[in-house]
């Protein structure tokens, strides 16, 4: 177990790395390739990588699975509940103009930027699921 | 502004019905969700169908993008007697669920299963509703996906294989569909159905087009069970869960079905390439196949739930026979068909759970005696088999009325010959589950055996005697798959 210990090292400081670059991809799918989807993946990677080098049960500690069965459908929520917030807004659903009506252009930006929230939050806890249910099994 | 927003609603109250039962994990309280969505569905279906008798066509542009570079929903006779089915038959069976799958499914899964259902649901009604080729893709993977589970959470272990069975086939079928619908983007450059429509009028024959076409008849074909496709159907109605089944095989065909008669007349046309290959023949050809060959094995087999299923397939192949002859009154009977299959394959599955709940086993062999100790269950499997026949008052008769009614408009008097040949065959495999359970003397353990539950009883007389209502009177189902006909056969305008 002693052994690796340059790759518990090396994971620990490439987490933080991790996560940012996630958040950065997140952030920056309005200007360039990313988005919500892609980011989602890498933040999912870093709790894997995590997984990987201390084991299972640290990573369950750090993201339980209750919590990950919970977010799947709150990222769906959030994308499908803006839908529904621009129909109380009088608009069609997902309709990014009712959330803001000076700017056509901002309305749209706030828009797909909750929404890519949502997608986040759907796929890097699917991933996660996914990772938990193959590696949880014969325990 | 309910009024408005109709056409996305009843996408999105299962949708959200959907997420809060998995977000509830308790079985209890997810059975509440789903009742109180289907219930909000069917309201919403039905006010759809009202809407669109009186206003004509409604279009409704997801987020404010006019077609055809949004996504359109547009509902017009067609898909909102569709979508009415999917919803009414939805919203009947969530009560028998209660109690079915408390027995039939682990605790901690019951939340799942609703959640399944609901998804599903979703998906079928999204097929129906959306007037883009791309979006029906995206539905036809959400119910797929959801179908796949609720096969999955079947009580035997088989249950898995049969899922991963249907997984693979399904996704066959998916990714044809898609293909053609990509090909139909490369040609036209539209997604969209009405636009797709005038412009496929316009574009000369090609290959690509030819190309396009086959693909998307043999993705949707494996998603209706299509005769040499319908491999995966048995196993994955006999393995899900009793109610999985029986909303299902009421629904899922149904809604393929109808995407295919929508692409074929609304989108295609049928002077185009349906009257330059001979794709009706052949339709024609493997739906007299299905309803022989099908029946044929249904007589053979021992397992009840499997019966139904390949009587499924030959239900299906009269459907499809509808879509072949490519005449008005063909496409009501295709279209009533939906509806009416819908109701007896309903009733006849829900029957056969209540029995599989009482005796854990629906194998002919241990039926024995079961229609005498369970008569209401089993009363109600006889009028469903007897619409299956295809009996005068029941609403088996009315589709192959109007079936035998266009063979003989096109002068095929052979094919209405066929027609009640093949329900011939019906008459012997709904005889011997009649047989078994009705004329053998129960043995020791089904003399025990009682009538279900009434949460599970109720919905099922509700089918039985929907079955034998649009048996006489059919002027509701008949006038709106009549209307139905007439708007596909139209055109989009």
């Amino acid at each position: 177990m002693r052994l690796d210990v340059v790759l518990r090292v090396v994971t620990k400081l490439m987490l933080p790395f991790m996560l940012v670059f996630a958040i950065y991809v997140q952030f920056h799918g309005d200007y360039g390739p990313g988005g919500g989807f892609q980011a989602g993946v890498i933040a999912a990677a870093a709790l894997i990588l995590y997984a990987l080098m201390f084991g299972l049960s640290a990573a369950m500690r750090v993201v339980p699975t209750w919590l990950v069965e919970k977010m799947i459908p709150i990222g769906v929520m959030i994308y499908a509940g803006t839908g529904v917030v621009s129909m109380f807004l009088h608009e069609n659903f997902l309709d990014y103009d009712a959330l803001n009506h000076h700017s056509h252009v901002h309305a749209q930006e706030w828009g797909v930027f909750i929404v890519e929230v949502g997608v986040f939050v759907t796929v890097s806890s699917t991933m996660i699921a996914i990772f938990y249910a193959f590696g949880g099994r014969g325990r | 502004m309910i009024e408005h927003h109709l056409p996305v609603l009843i996408v999105l109250v299962p949708l959200f019905g959907a997420l809060l039962s998995s977000l509830t994990h308790r079985g209890s309280i997810a059975w509440g969700v789903a009742l109180l969505a289907t219930v909000l569905t069917l309201a919403g279906a039905i006010a759809l169908l009202a809407r669109v008798t009186h206003e004509g066509v409604i279009s409704y542009e997801i987020g404010g993008w006019a077609p055809p570079v949004g996504i359109e929903y547009r509902v017009d006779m067609a898909n909102a007697l569709v979508i009415l089915i999917v919803a009414s038959i939805a919203a009947v069976i969530v009560p028998y669920a209660r109690v079915s799958v408390a027995r039939e499914i682990a605790a901690d899964q019951h939340a799942w299963f609703y959640t399944m259902y609901l998804l599903c649901v979703t998906g079928l009604i999204g097929i129906a509703v959306t007037g883009d080729a791309f979006n029906a893709f995206v539905f036809l993977e959400v119910s797929s996906l959801a179908t796949y589970t609720l096969i999955a959470l079947g009580p035997s272990r088989r249950s898995l294989l049969s899922a991963y069975q249907y997984l693979i086939m399904g996704t066959i079928g998916a990714t044809f569909y898609i293909i053609g619908v990509g090909l139909l983007l490369t040609i036209t450059g539209t997604l969209n159905f009405v636009d797709l429509a005038a412009r496929i009028a316009d574009t000369q024959y090609d290959q690509a087009l030819l190309a396009a076409f086959a693909f998307i008849t043999v993705g949707i074909g494996l998603k209706l069970a299509l005769f040499p496709l319908h491999v995966w159907l048995p196993n994955a109605y006999a393995k899900a869960p009793s109610t999985g089944t029986a909303l299902l095989a009421s629904t899922a065909t149904k809604v393929a079905v109808y995407l295919l008669v929508r692409i074929y007349f609304s989108v295609f046309g049928v002077d185009k390439i349906i009257g330059d290959i001979p794709v009706l023949e052949l339709l024609l050809i493997l739906s007299i196949a299905a309803m022989f060959f099908a029946s044929i094995v249904a007589v053979f087999e021992k397992n009840v739930k499997r019966l139904l299923a390949y009587s499924s397939v030959a239900q299906v192949g009269y459907m499809i026979l509808g879509v072949s002859m490519a005449t008005t009154t063909a496409l009501t009977g295709t279209l009533v068909h939906l509806a009416n299959h819908a109701l007896m394959k309903g009733a006849a599955f829900l029957a056969i759970g209540a029995v599989a709940y009482q005796l854990g086993s629906v194998s002919l062999d241990r039926m024995k005696g079961v229609g005498r100790v369970m008569p209401i269950t089993m009363g109600c499997f006889v009028v469903a088999g007897l619409s299956l026949i295809g009996v005068p008052g029941t609403v088996g008769f009315i589709s192959k009325y109007y079936l035998v009614i266009a063979a003989f408009e096109k002068g095929w008097w052979w094919l209405a010959f066929l027609i009640v040949a093949s329900s011939l065959i019906a008459v012997f495999y709904v005889g011997r589950v009649v047989e078994v359970a009705w004329f053998s003397a129960p043995d020791t353990e089904a003399a025990e055996l009682r009538d279900p539950p009434l949460l599970m009883l109720v919905p099922t007389i509700i089918l039985a005697a929907a079955c034998v209502f649009f048996g006489v009177d059919a002027s509701l189902t008949a006038g709106l798959a009549e209307g139905a006909a007439n708007v596909l056969f139209g055109g989009y305008q």
